[in-house]
């Protein structure tokens, strides 16, 4: 290779390879065991269909005869075998386990986003704009928070099952619910975004684009967004497995998912009920995959926060 | 600081206001409770005999006049489940919420107060290490978990205590209480746990981290150079300032300890407030979903009024700072 050559822009992989973030997670075991629990957990969750030996939500395979099977042994009477054991309803719990996961994550996802987008949105308007508009939102966020996350939720599931008609509630549980989770939370986004919005926008090249005369809501945009994204990524982790847990609270108490279309917490609500008669595995397996699926994505978020501010070091 | 404390109180009147709209709305928007509260076999005339009795042909100013007159005086009407005046289900089931949440607060007070100074004395101990990482997974364990986990080891496996309900209560006046009676006793204990230890983590670490600030400050250097005793050192002079931030967010957390209930009582059958705002969420019992609202924001407005107000009794250099930078 000539000695004058030009070298080439590294490639985006190349980059996120020499980036102190990967050096970072590459010397933090614990961020790389929890990352990789993760990504086996979604992994199931999508491929679902693919590995869950049963289809849960298919009455036509379900066979009674075959409920409250232990794990690991075959059934008394149909001598088939399922890994995890059955329900009372003779379902493998292995198989809705996956499908719980996939409905948990997917909830999860979808209720962080949400909040994200509300968070994100109504923190760059009140810290660009300000005046009456920061006023507004952050009382209201100020109001909001006067009230535990999951209580707010609970409230806002309450009042939109009332809205929706009986014959629709079971459907609606699930997008009820992502709403209910992420109105809850978009506070978080919201008030870091004003706080970094408040700094970035006196600084030069903020300025630089107001002189030519671009419109606000693409300063807003293309510019001040995406040097406010760092502590929203450390929320969104924090808040994901924050988003999973309220879920399966919920489901838990038995005003979320609803059991035709089972998530985590509605299994363990399933789960409790054989506690008391020894069928241990129906409640143990849901409950060790929330557990694991909730933690290891805290101690990656207490990773990334560590990682992507190293003042705090 | 006079002006601080109306503003303060103004603020708190306001969020009452909105949380009071919320609450009314519900009833305005929310399906049509004559639905729910008569079967299959109602005729017209039922039908408007009852939306006359319960006011819902007026229009709707006058309803939320109405609404707010009636919540002041803590009237929320008619459950649409149970048929009976919501106040009074309300004060029945309210000393079983209050009790464990008294309980479980003083646990995690306690707790949390003396683990953390513990840990932050001990800082390198193998004990103290162990009780932090203890209790990293106690944030993340959901409260509901903990609450079966207990169940399992102390009821199912061991078969020591109750799983669920409040034992036998002994009635005085309004007020039952499950503190004079052994099973009453005994039912508290794993509720009170499940509820307090999520709290009692967060007490303890941050205890813990002001500690540890405070033990590396000036004075406390100078405090040992003058061969004053390590404990009084300790307990004397660090912990006391140590406690200032610790009571604000205590005192927060208290509110949420009424609100975290709803989870251990579901878990545990306990016969409180919260269980029956999750049974009014179920049955999309308006008037117990309203009332529970207004009752829990006003104790949350309240403790944090409270809590703001104590702040400047303790510190006194706030009520210089804050007047200062407020400009008045």
């Amino acid at each position: 290779m000539a000695q004058n050559e030009i070298p080439r822009a590294p490639s985006r992989f190349a980059r996120a390879r020499n980036s102190d973030l990967y050096y970072s997670f590459t010397r933090t075991p614990v961020a790389i065991v929890s990352a990789a629990v993760v990504i086996v957990l979604v992994l199931a969750a999508l491929l679902a269909p693919l590995i869950a030996p049963h289809n849960p939500f298919d009455p036509g395979t379900l066979n009674l005869m075959n409920g409250f099977t232990p794990p690991g042994e075959a059934n008394a009477f149909t001598g088939d075998y399922f890994l995890l054991g059955t329900d009372d309803q003779g379902r493998d719990v292995f198989s809705t386990m996956l499908y719980g996961m996939r409905i948990s994550l997917f909830v999860g996802f979808s209720a962080v986003m949400l909040a994200m987008v509300v968070g994100v949105v109504l923190g760059l308007l009140a810290g660009y704009l300000g005046g009456w508009v920061e006023s507004t939102i952050m009382r209201i966020a100020d109001i909001q928070l006067t009230f535990p996350a999951i209580l707010v939720a609970m409230l806002i599931f309450g009042i939109a099952k009332g809205i929706t008609p009986p014959a629709y509630r079971d459907q609606m549980a699930i997008w009820v619910l992502i709403l209910a989770i992420g109105l809850s939370d978009w506070v978080q986004f919201a008030r870091v975004v004003r706080g970094a919005t408040l700094v970035e926008k006196n600084r030069e090249y903020v300025q630089a684009a107001r002189l030519v005369g671009r419109a606000k809501f693409s300063i807003m945009i293309r510019h001040i967004l995406p040097n406010v994204l760092n502590p929203v990524l450390v929320i969104a982790t924090i808040s994901l497995a924050l988003a999973i847990i309220a879920e399966a609270t919920l489901s838990f108490l038995g005003v979320g998912a609803p059991p035709t279309r089972p998530s985590l917490g509605t299994l363990i609500r399933i789960g409790q009920e054989f506690m008391f008669s020894g069928e241990w595995w129906i409640l143990l397996f849901p409950a060790g995959t929330l557990l694991a699926l909730a933690l290891s994505i805290n101690l990656l978020g207490d990773w990334l926060r560590d990682a992507l501010n190293p003042k705090l070091r | 600081m006079l002006a601080y404390i109306i503003r303060r109180v103004a603020q708190s009147l306001l969020v009452l206001l909105v949380t009071g709209f919320v609450a009314f709305s519900m009833f305005s928007f929310v399906g049509d409770p004559i639905d729910n509260m008569l079967g299959q076999e109602r005729t017209q005339a039922d039908i408007d005999r009852l939306r006359g009795q319960l006011g819902l042909d007026q229009p709707f100013v006058v309803q939320y006049y109405r609404f707010l007159e009636q919540a002041v005086q803590g009237n929320f009407g008619l459950s649409y489940r149970q048929g009976r005046p919501v106040s009074d289900i309300l004060m029945e089931r309210l000393p079983a919420t209050l009790e464990l949440a008294f309980v479980s607060g003083f646990l995690a007070l306690a707790g949390g107060i003396g683990l953390g100074i513990f840990t932050a004395i001990r800082k390198r101990g193998v004990s103290a290490n162990a009780i932090m990482t203890v209790s990293l997974i106690g944030v993340s364990l959901p409260t509901f978990l903990i609450g079966i986990v207990l169940i399992y080891v102390f009821s199912v496996e061991m078969g020591l205590l109750p799983s669920f309900g409040r034992g036998e209560v002994v009635r005085i006046g309004g007020w039952t209480t499950g503190f004079l009676t052994e099973s009453g006793l005994k039912a508290l204990i794993l509720p009170a746990i499940t509820l307090g230890l999520y709290q009692m983590t967060l007490i303890m670490r941050l205890v813990r981290t002001e500690m540890l600030e405070v033990l590396r400050m000036d004075y406390i250097r100078f405090a040992r150079a003058r061969g004053i005793r390590e404990r009084s050192v300790n307990f004397r002079h660090a912990l006391k300032n140590t406690l200032v931030p610790v009571i604000t967010i205590t005192g927060l957390q208290l509110g949420s300890i009424i609100a975290f209930a709803i989870i251990t009582e579901t878990v545990f059958q306990w016969p409180g407030v919260g269980l029956l705002f999750i049974n009014a969420i179920q049955f999309v019992d308006i008037p117990v979903m309203a009332a529970y609202l207004m009752m829990i924001s006003v104790m949350f407005v309240g403790i944090n009024l409270i809590v703001d107000l104590l702040y400047f009794a303790i510190d006194p250099r706030l009520r210089v700072d804050r007047t200062a930078a407020g400009g008045h």
